[in-house]
């Protein structure tokens, strides 16, 4: 694959969030605003990168059979890094966020692309991987989010614009798991339209 | 100590602030293991487990050793290291002791290990300044908030498994929105009291 079909594989085919379900926690826990959401999604890219780049340059030297606990090392010190940088530079998102920044470490995704990719590659394809992986999310949390802060508060980056009563279940945490619902069931029912049968379940 | 404070941590760490329905962590899990009641209820009382002994032993690791010697900048790092050992050792002890148990809830222990719930007591713990009695009282309503989630997701699954879904909806999509309900029923806790 070439590095721009990686990026795409990690946007479309592959979505962390939509299409393999997997690390769903901040999907719902700081979609309620575009900006908590997208420095989220900037957190994770920068993390899925970083991780992907670091295990990539060493992974002749890691012994197979204790990579794991490598692997989860490796993670769990950019994470304590981006967790300082968001601290530092977006103190008012990082109130709201910061549990779910360090929560990151728990991620399978990131654990997962380390595993299955970045082990076995060579250092720029992992790089455009985790990139890839890392837009992917952060696009479904900005979807998601986009609607939930629209319809909830009728603003978009925190700048209001619709003048409605919003509505105020979309903000509430019901209302996120709606949203990830009926989204997922959306982008299942373009596939069935497209003729093929949803990857998930 | 106050029993009445403990009593009214327990309360509200697994019903107000309900791990899976206000705070949204564990989800993968969640939705993982509510297919059936069996599994949900051997998730339910390793996860408890678990996070009693974690949330005990990181404060202790906590209290003790990073904060005298300025480590708490490491504490992502510590307390992933500390709940994975944690969970492997025991697995082996479970298995030595108990093998009966081993054999029934061995498979969920290894899913644990690097759950975001798991993580997400220690740092909670450490954030929120709780002492050691507290401590383990909030791991033990986090732990059985989770389980009462599981085990009412569990309930309704194995009744929708019989229900005629339009297709986009299968699977996933449903579990979302069943998962939305069921938190819209819990903000009815908030407020319940006030701490």
């Amino acid at each position: 694959m070439t590095n721009w079909q990686l990026i795409k594989n990690g946007i479309f085919a592959e979505n962390t969030i939509f299409k393999l379900a997997i690390s769903l926690c901040p999907s719902i826990a700081v979609t309620n605003s575009v900006k908590n959401g997208f420095v989220l999604g900037i957190a994770v890219l920068f993390v899925q990168t970083m991780v992907n780049v670091t295990v990539s340059a060493m992974r002749n030297i890691i012994n197979s059979k204790i990579r794991i606990p490598v692997f989860m090392l490796v993670i769990s010190g950019w994470v304590t890094v981006v967790d300082m940088i968001v601290a530092a530079m977006a103190p008012e998102a990082y109130k709201q966020i910061g549990l779910y920044i360090q929560i990151i470490v728990a991620f399978a995704s990131i654990l997962a692309r380390a595993e299955v990719f970045a082990s076995k590659n060579t250092f720029v394809p992992s790089m455009f991987d985790g990139i890839g992986m890392g837009i992917g999310f952060m696009v479904a949390l900005v979807i998601i989010s986009f609607f939930r802060e629209l319809l909830g508060r009728g603003s978009l980056w925190g700048f209001a614009f619709v003048d409605f009563k919003p509505l105020l279940i979309m903000i509430m945490p019901a209302g996120g798991f709606f949203a990830v619902g009926i989204l997922m069931a959306f982008f299942n029912w373009m596939e069935l339209r497209g003729g093929k049968a949803p990857s998930h379940h | 100590m106050d029993f009445v404070k403990l009593l009214e941590l327990v309360i509200a760490a697994s019903l107000i602030n309900n791990f899976v329905f206000t705070r949204f962590l564990g989800l993968c899990i969640f939705f993982g293991v509510s297919k059936k009641m069996e599994t949900a209820v051997g998730m339910s009382i390793t996860f408890t487990m678990v996070m009693v002994v974690s949330a005990a032993v990181s404060w202790l690791i906590y209290t003790y050793l990073m904060v005298p010697y300025e480590l708490t900048f490491l504490k992502i790092i510590i307390f992933i290291g500390v709940v994975a050992a944690l969970v492997q050792a025991s697995d082996t002890v479970m298995r030595k002791i108990s093998p009966v148990l081993y054999y029934k809830l061995g498979v969920y222990l290894a899913l644990i290990a690097t759950n975001c719930i798991i993580i997400a007591v220690p740092l909670i713990n450490s954030g929120e300044g709780y002492n050691f009695i507290e401590s383990l009282f909030f791991g033990l309503g986090s732990g059985l908030g989770f389980s009462l989630a599981l085990i009412i997701m569990a309930s309704i699954r194995e009744k929708l498994e019989l229900a005629d879904v339009p297709a986009p909806f299968r699977g996933m999509p449903l579990a979302f929105v069943t998962t939305g309900l069921i938190a819209l029923a819990f903000t009815g806790f908030a407020g319940l009291i006030t701490l």
